[in-house]
């Protein structure tokens, strides 16, 4: 799975180089979610840009990352929802949950 | 167009029981509802819908399948006829009770069971048994 993180403005961005998400390649996005908040972490970007289809397990993992921050009382965010991703975290009402933005530009600013 | 008592399509897949086929077997039913003539809702939609439910069947089939057991494949058969389409995802492990799947709760924020919620909410008809060639999860959405 393609996955580069960088730092930006005091953040770190997870960038998803992947096209989809699904039960194959999440349990990966899961570990290294969980691995940056363990390495210190304390505001995650997730951009998912790339991201043109995810799956329940796609979501699991990025539910699974939510929880983590608000354990660790840190900040995790999600930029970049391609129409059709979005809409599966509408159908879930899963976008009232996280934290979204439209653009890497809109998050860092906040 | 699809008529009435027409059969346009009959497929039969036959996968290793191995995540890594998803995304052939997700894009070959999306490309199915792609190369559809009808004339009704978003096609776009359709064809990431049929993508993201069949995903989630063939999921749930490897996940439910018995380790070890000699049949460690994953059988995916789509059809359309008279107007229905239809998906049949079989597996050959212990299976599971489609009815005791609930939806997910807003506030326990699980990080499982929306794949059936998905596939509960994208298909006319879902139904789980278990036939002499396995358990059978079969999804049926009309498409004119």
């Amino acid at each position: 799975m393609k996955l580069m993180t960088e730092q930006r403005d005091g953040k770190t961005v997870l960038m998803v180089k992947e096209g989809r998400l699904d039960a194959h390649n999440s349990g990966e996005l899961k570990d290294r979610i969980l691995k940056l908040f363990e390495e210190g972490g304390r505001d995650l970007v997730v951009d998912l840009g790339d991201v043109q289809f995810i799956d329940s397990s796609g979501l699991g993992a990025l539910l699974s990352g939510h929880k983590n921050a608000i354990h660790r009382s840190v900040g995790f965010a999600l930029v970049g929802l391609q129409p059709r991703v979005k809409a599966m975290f509408e159908l879930t009402r899963l976008q009232r949950v996280f934290e979204i933005y439209p653009g890497l530009r809109e998050a860092l600013d906040v | 167009m699809c008529k009435a008592s027409e059969t346009l399509l009959n497929l039969d897949i036959v996968v290793p029981n191995q995540t890594r086929y998803l995304r052939l077997i997700g894009n070959i039913a999306e490309q199915i509802a792609r190369d559809l003539d009808v004339n009704t809702g978003d096609h776009d939609a359709l064809a990431y819908h049929l993508n993201l439910v069949v995903t989630e069947a063939v999921t749930n089939a490897i996940q439910y399948a018995c380790p070890g057991e000699e049949k460690n494949k994953v059988r995916i058969f789509l059809s359309i006829e008279n107007a229905n389409l239809c998906v049949r995802v079989y597996d050959y492990g212990q299976g599971f009770d489609i009815e005791a799947v609930r939806a997910p709760d807003d506030d326990e924020l699980s990080e499982r069971g929306r794949g059936i919620f998905f596939i509960r909410s994208l298909m006319d008809h879902v139904e789980y048994r278990k036939t002499e060639c396995g358990n059978v999860l079969e999804m049926t959405k009309r498409i004119t």
